[in-house]
């Protein structure tokens, strides 16, 4: 996708001009929503469908509102009032806001958006946020340009942009997730790596389905994606850049089988299992000169590594003591500590994009959970459970969680599903066919 | 590229075909029920189960599996025995190559029952190098929970789903 966005700021005279109807006193608390105390109450807010300045514009004001209240809805944080309870519908951009009609209705954030369609089809739309209880603009105006190809992308940006003025954390929408697609019955799966909008959207096929692919893992800036393919009929890890869909296997595999790698926040370093006889450890590779360094040597299945944010150390599952269970080592291999001491078996830890938290899967007495502990293991909170949910991914604001969860049975079949880290605004996440190992990206 | 690396390659090769044979998994063992495949009899090499030294005869007659307790790797004494007979056909059919495939159920997490496949098929291959099988005909390759050939969801099908298949794979390589 070739969208260039120009980030510009509206003009702020109306902002002037509005700051004359704040006479009145504000409300007790500001608008604002504090993430980690958990929200009960979702915040009302309304998304007026977006105003059409120009003829051929016409047709962009709905969808757009649409995408930008899906997004907001979708974090269980914020709930729509729906355009059928409104008292009054704004026309014009420019006009002064009627705080009364929205109070009315208890509606405490109102964002307001306009779009255009240039003669070379170039799509401009702009957005208002109003915190409507004390009747003031938050933050600035601002207007994102790109191609009509784009609008969802735009429709994020607002979101993101909203999202973030009010609980004062970065958004998430406007990102990508990388997952496997997967048709045909349980005993004769065909795989394949698409691409997606977190939300569903705009699916790409990045490989056939000639071979199994598994597991592939974004770059910190969203550009490659490491993966695991059977092309030459074993487990072996390749390279996707993500702009051609080309794909290249890593030099210099040793071992039987190499799989379940994921990028270093540099970006130039992987870190993966080697097997080996009945032995699996955990390696590094420089990727542009291929070499490996073992960080892990013990008869024990290791797997599954991820960096910390700030690469400097390593979590991955371990059945050293017996059974599977997480473990953190220095990115350069040494001393692992044990972090996981709950009953049950504790696989596939991701680190938090924040450092605070490590995602995992449970198995459980014969349930999977999704589940985050402190990176000392203090304070495992289990978010789901289910007959098989697995590998969690991190939204970009560690805020929300994607996973796997797959039914039960012959016909079962698996989805993507998202989960904020409190455990609440558990869903589905709409593919076109079933779906794994979901690897959400970064804010774009 | 390495050796290894070659050899995996034409290997793999003969894996990718396989699992392209839509009738690879309903010829299994006659003991196991069968429900999990149609269109058995794709015979993909000459001399049928009756003549002792074809690899139909290795797969139906012999057994070319073994099952594995849950998250366990060991031979069961069952297993053991099934794959004295493995060495022995391996012994007196000397052009053969195998491979040997490691499975899990689907109770596990992705990257761990790759990994314990792996275990699987490494536990079969090292048997049957110690019953005297040169370890230059053994390969092995796990499909972890990718590949189930029973799709319930309880333990009557989880049970033949936790294998390690000695695939046969012709006296191609060389």
């Amino acid at each position: 996708m070739s969208v260039n966005h120009r980030v510009t700021q509206v003009l702020t005279a109306l902002t002037a001009a509005l700051a004359l109807l704040l006479a009145l006193p504000a409300q007790a608390a500001p608008l604002r929503i504090e993430i980690t105390e958990g929200v009960v109450e979702p915040l009302p807010f309304a998304v007026p469908d977006f105003i059409p300045e120009t003829a051929a514009a016409g047709e962009w004001g709905g969808k757009l509102a649409q995408v930008v209240a899906d997004d907001l809805n979708g974090t269980g944080l914020f709930i729509q009032t729906p355009q059928d309870a409104f008292i009054s519908r704004p026309t014009s951009f420019a006009a002064p806001v009627q705080y009364n009609d929205w109070k009315a209705i208890n509606v405490q954030a109102l964002i307001m958006g306009a779009v255009s369609v240039a003669d070379n089809g170039q799509l401009t739309v702009k957005f208002r946020v109003y915190d409507v209880f004390s009747g003031q603009e938050l933050g600035k105006g601002l207007q994102f340009q790109g191609t009509t190809e784009g609008w969802r992308r735009m429709a994020h940006k607002v979101a993101d942009a909203v999202y973030s003025r009010i609980t004062g954390e970065s958004g998430y929408f406007d990102s990508r997730v990388v997952y496997v697609s997967e048709t045909g019955p349980k005993d004769d799966r065909k795989k394949r790596l698409a691409i997606m909008d977190y939300d569903g959207a705009n699916v790409q096929y990045l490989t056939d389905s000639s071979s199994i692919v598994l597991a592939p893992r974004f770059s910190p800036t969203g550009d490659r994606v490491l993966y695991t393919s059977y092309a030459t009929g074993f487990p072996r890890i390749h390279v996707l850049d993500v702009g051609n869909t080309q794909s290249r296997i890593l030099e210099s595999q040793t071992g039987v089988m190499s799989f379940a790698p994921r990028f270093a926040p540099n970006g130039q370093t992987a870190v993966f299992s080697i097997s080996e006889g009945s032995n699996t450890d955990i390696f590094t590779m420089d990727l542009a000169s291929g070499a490996t360094t073992r960080l892990t040597n013990t008869p024990a299945i290791e797997t599954a590594p991820s960096y910390s944010p700030d690469g400097s150390r390593i979590v991955f599952e371990s059945d050293r003591s017996g059974s599977q269970q997480l473990y953190i080592m220095p990115a350069g291999g040494g001393e692992a500590e044990r972090i996981s001491f709950g009953p049950g078996r504790y696989g596939t830890p991701v680190w938090s994009p924040r450092g605070d938290l490590i995602a995992f899967t449970k198995q459980h007495k014969g349930r999977f959970h999704i589940g985050v502990m402190r990176t000392d293991g203090s304070e495992e909170r289990l978010l789901t459970a289910s007959f098989l949910d697995e590998g969690p991914t991190w939204a970009p604001n560690g805020r929300v969680i994607m996973f796997t969860r797959e039914t039960q049975g012959a016909s079962g079949q698996a989805s993507l599903y998202s989960v904020d880290v409190s455990g609440r605004s558990l869903r589905r996440v709409r593919t076109p066919d079933a779906a794994s190992d979901p690897s959400w990206g970064p804010l774009q | 590229m390495t050796h290894l690396t070659k050899i995996a390659l034409l290997l793999g090769a003969l894996a990718v075909s396989a699992c392209t044979n839509a009738g690879r998994f309903g010829q299994d063992d006659p003991r196991l029920d069968g429900s999990a495949g149609a269109g058995a009899g794709a015979g993909f090499v000459p001399g049928g189960a009756g003549d002792p030294s074809s690899p139909a005869y290795f797969q139906q007659a012999i057994g070319d599996r073994v099952l594995f307790l849950v998250d366990q790797s060991s031979l069961t004494a069952e297993a053991q025995a099934t794959l004295d007979q493995q060495a022995e056909w391996l012994l007196t059919n000397s052009d053969y190559q195998a491979v040997i495939e490691g499975h899990a159920d689907e109770q596990g997490t992705r990257e761990y029952n790759l990994a314990l496949g792996g275990r699987r098929a490494n536990a079969v291959r090292e048997y049957l190098i110690s019953r005297g099988v040169p370890a230059s005909r053994l390969r092995f390759v796990s499909y972890g929970k990718e590949r189930p050939i029973e799709i319930c969801s309880d333990e009557s099908c989880y049970a033949k789903n936790r294998r390690a298949v000695t695939v046969i794979a012709g006296s191609a390589v060389s």
